[in-house]
């Protein structure tokens, strides 16, 4: 059973990391999740990110946010991601799978999913 | 919506928009009905805005015209014979004792019932998403001898200050609920 027994031991493992994470959002992965993007299947993506970036090891560096309505329903759902001195990217009519890339391709590595985002929709 | 823990979802962020610290989130079924009812301490609604919130043309939000949060759950009960009903205790006129509650009620029998789906998920997702709020999760079906409790003040307790959006705590999360579930059937 997950009791709290074990939240416990959870809890004394974590203490010492948590000092290393406090430095943490270079990067910010926020979600869109009103009611258009939980619709369109947001939910799925926002954990796939959570999953995702902490299996790559990002998690110093990558913060997963969840926001509201962005005013782009149709395109949902939308994920904008943040990071310091550049152009916010908009990720638009994500799935799971294409969330792997994201984490692989553009915040582990530096390259801009392009035929992903909002730019790419004409 | 293709789920009703989608609809729980959804509803659940009205509540943490209107600042509630306490948001309790209970499912009651046996093999005909479905009930979810989802209380929080929250600022609450006037009676005018109480009036409204059923209609697709009236929203909170500023980015466009229609709210469809509250129409599609309702949309969702009363296309299986069920139905909504809102309380809402509105700060200004109950300075202490404030909050909204939203209950709705399902024929799980009825063609078009929404098959619940993937409540789990729901729930991490809002302690993902808002770790200082506490949630209160109850999903009981004495038929299928399920008793499922989930509280996050007992695991706010134990943590210390760790943030309850910490990856290893939601793991936890999931797996306490995914085995609270297990033991139920």
């Amino acid at each position: 059973m997950k009791s709290l027994a074990e939240l416990q031991a959870i809890k004394e493992k974590m203490k010492s990391k948590i000092v290393l994470r406090e430095g943490s959002g270079e990067i910010r992965v926020v979600v869109g999740m009103a009611t258009c993007g939980i619709a369109a299947g947001a939910r799925p993506v926002l954990n796939a990110f959570v999953e995702e970036v902490n299996n790559a090891g990002l998690y110093d560096k990558v913060t997963v946010t969840q926001t509201g309505c962005v005013g782009l329903c149709q395109l949902e759902p939308i994920v904008e991601v943040y990071e310091a001195g550049k152009e916010k990217v908009t990720y638009v009519k994500m799935t799971s799978d294409k969330v792997k890339e994201v984490v692989e391709k553009h915040l582990k590595n530096g390259n801009i999913v392009t035929e992903y985002t909002v730019a790419s929709v004409n | 919506m293709k789920e009703l823990s989608l609809n729980i979802l959804d509803i659940t962020e009205n509540s943490v928009k209107a600042k509630a610290t306490l948001v309790e989130i209970a499912i009651e079924e046996n093999d005909d009905i479905l009930t979810i009812a989802v209380t929080d301490n929250g600022i609450g609604m006037t009676e005018q805005t109480l009036l409204s919130v059923t209609n697709p043309f009236y929203t909170t939000r500023t980015t466009r015209k229609v709210g469809l949060g509250i129409p599609l759950l309702k949309f969702a009960a009363e296309q299986t014979g069920g139905g909504i009903e809102i309380v809402s205790k509105h700060v200004y006129k109950y300075p202490k004792e404030h909050g909204t509650r939203i209950f709705a009620k399902f024929f799980k029998k009825h063609i078009d019932f929404t098959p619940l789906g993937d409540v789990i998920s729901s729930i991490v997702t809002l302690v993902q998403g808002h770790p200082d709020v506490d949630f209160v999760f109850k999903h009981t079906h004495p038929q299928k001898n399920l008793s499922v409790l989930f509280d996050t003040r007992e695991v706010r307790e134990v943590l210390e200050g760790i943030p309850l959006d910490s990856f290893e705590i939601l793991t936890w999360i999931k797996d306490n609920l995914t085995e609270q579930y297990a033991q139920g059937q």
